[in-house]
């Protein structure tokens, strides 16, 4: 005998779960079509010259953004110079010392500063060197990155430090040496592998961020000596040209859309790649 | 003499004033007689740590006080008050409050059942080879840089919104429907994990008096993982509502308070963008300063929030195993 409401039941049960799965399949099918939509436009609209002139005045076609490309590696290495040794140090804190009330506030701040959205920070690198230096400059905008960098580049380093096993620890602390040797020669080292990749993740996080770039290294059409002068940078150029009425600066603004895609996947996928081979 | 002697008293005080924390801060490595290495390598790493809290601070500070004078002028009436005219120095943040409100709305109303439907298909059906690769697929989606998802949403989405009849194409539910597909990784992984972690006993219970699989997922597990489900959807709003570039280029920035979701609007992290480097004088940068510590404010409220909700959860399955 079946029992009344049986069939509804399995309908239901039926409608909903194949639900779940179309909503899995539209998912997907929105990252394949991002992906290969930016792969196509960007495929046919870059040239040689893209990667290696600077751009035309505007109104001409032609030209690329060579200076855009060195920008956005000047920042990143800024900002890991600023984001990397805070984030480094102070997770190697958080996991050896920090099991006590400081480092609870410690992380708490991480987190917040996690939590900050990027165009705040842009505001922050602005009023402390934006102002006082009366200039737009690659320095502020490595900043603004650099801070941003801090949190994960913190929680990552205490997590895998956490991981080494306490008896790794023990044994070279049994065999006298003191305990900074110990962390910086033993306990680091076997951790190298996730500390990297967690940096590597970062990297690619900031590596597209466009809006606390947008006051502090603000952008610029020809190179950009030194640190101290505005720059031009892939996700900066991308959001001006694609929001310009001019058709070249367009079909620019998909080839460096492709250009800054393929960087920020690359960094994603080895720093996964990273992480697989050490665990 | 007498200066060297009042530097020691202030450290004293100091010691025996500030907070518990710190005193044990001050006191580690000396009051053990650790090593002079071990004492600075000890130092050294607090100093860095420190510095991230004190950073945190001075951002706070920073937007504080680049905001006084518009704070000073306006008062609370600053979010009540709807005109935005730079031109007579009149400035208030009502259409962005409501812009970010309803990009934000939006984006949840969309993705929260489809980043929960993808989240139950990944820890209730699928198996183990399909679910991790379709994980890793959603979080890459996270991946890509918001200026892209702007590129797109200019040159796609926009045309299709256009043709589906919004007179503009831009406008505050094309930035909803964009920001959607932004956020929906955050809820998909988060609950995903949630899920995950939720006992198995309580799937076999209800399995074990005869639900089906659906009602076992309806009954036992969602309201196991509420709270942590709520979390996550609280951080995808931190995310929606501080989102920059994708909204600033699909919303038609236009600081109006209209009914229609259709029409062009203006949110809070849109007009920081779009005209910080045009503010030309110190009240117009100030009001500016004073939006960005408004969000600054609230995305600090609604992380903290979301991460209650999830160590909530937490909570429950260590205590309950």
């Amino acid at each position: 005998m079946i029992p009344r409401g049986y069939r509804r039941r399995k309908v239901v049960n039926a409608l909903m779960l194949s639900l779940t799965a179309l909503c899995s399949l539209l998912t997907m099918s929105i990252l394949l079509f991002i992906l290969g939509y930016i792969a196509y436009q960007g495929i046919t609209a870059i040239d040689w010259d893209f990667l290696t002139k600077l751009p035309k005045p505007v109104g001409e076609t032609g030209g690329g953004m060579a200076n855009a490309i060195v920008g956005t590696i000047k920042l990143l290495l800024l900002a890991s110079l600023i984001g990397v040794p805070i984030g480094f140090l102070g997770g190697v804190y958080l996991s050896e010392f920090g099991h006590n009330k400081f480092g609870f506030l410690v992380r708490y701040a991480a987190d917040l500063l996690n939590g900050i959205p990027s165009i705040v920070m842009g505001i922050f690198a602005y009023t402390i060197l934006v102002l006082p230096m009366r200039r737009f400059s690659t320095l502020a905008g490595g900043v603004a990155l650099g801070i941003m960098m801090i949190p994960i580049a913190l929680r990552s380093t205490e997590e895998f430090l956490k991981l080494v096993p306490a008896s790794l620890r023990e044994a070279s602390l049994a065999l006298g040496i003191p305990e900074w040797k110990t962390i910086v020669f033993i306990v680091i080292p076997a951790a190298m592998r996730g500390i990297l990749s967690g940096i590597t993740l970062d990297l690619s996080r900031v590596a597209g961020e466009t809006a606390p770039l947008l006051f502090t290294a603000f952008n610029n059409r020809f190179w950009s000596p030194g640190w101290l002068q505005p720059t031009a940078s892939l996700p900066v150029m991308i959001f001006t040209y694609a929001i310009s009425p001019y058709e070249d600066w367009h079909r620019q603004a998909w080839a460096s859309g492709l250009v800054l895609l393929m960087l920020v996947l690359i960094a994603n996928v080895s720093a996964r790649w990273i992480l697989r081979k050490q665990l | 003499m007498a200066k060297t002697k009042s530097i020691a008293g202030i450290l004293g005080e100091a010691r025996r004033h500030l907070p518990r924390a710190f005193g044990s801060i001050l006191a580690q490595g000396s009051k053990t007689g650790l090593r002079f290495g071990d004492r600075l390598f000890r130092r050294l790493t607090l100093a860095f740590a420190f510095s991230i809290v004190a950073l945190t601070l001075l951002i706070a500070y920073e937007l504080y006080r680049n905001s006084v004078l518009s704070i000073g002028k306006f008062g609370w009436g600053f979010f009540w008050s709807s005109t935005w005219d730079p031109v007579f120095q009149n400035f208030g943040a009502l259409p962005f409050l409501y812009g970010t409100l309803v990009t934000s709305f939006v984006a949840l109303a969309i993705s929260t059942p489809v980043g929960l439907g993808v989240a139950i298909f990944l820890s209730e059906l699928a198996p183990r080879w399909l679910s991790d690769p379709i994980a890793f697929l959603v979080e890459l989606l996270a991946a890509i840089p918001s200026v892209l998802y702007g590129l797109i949403g200019i040159f796609v989405l926009v045309p299709i919104m256009r043709s589906l009849g919004a007179p503009y194409g831009v406008g505050m539910l094309t930035a909803g429907v964009l920001l959607a597909v932004m956020i929906v990784p955050f809820i998909t992984s988060i609950s995903r994990e949630v899920l995950m972690a939720v006992p198995q006993a309580q799937r076999e219970a209800a399995l074990s008096l005869g639900a089906t699989k659906w009602e076992m997922t309806w009954m036992a597990v969602l309201p196991y993982a509420r709270s942590g489900i709520v979390g996550a959807i609280f951080l995808a709003l931190a995310r929606a509502l501080g989102e920059t570039m994708a909204v600033t280029m699909v919303i038609g920035n236009r600081p109006e308070i209209k009914l229609s979701f259709l029409e062009p609007g203006y949110t809070m992290a849109a007009v920081i963008a779009n005209e910080f480097t045009e503010a030309t004088y110190d009240l117009y940068i100030n009001a500016l300063v004073e939006v960005g510590l408004f969000l600054f404010a609230v995305t600090i409220v609604v992380n903290a929030l979301a991460r209650l909700l999830i160590l909530s959860v937490a909570k429950k399955v260590e205590v309950r195993e």
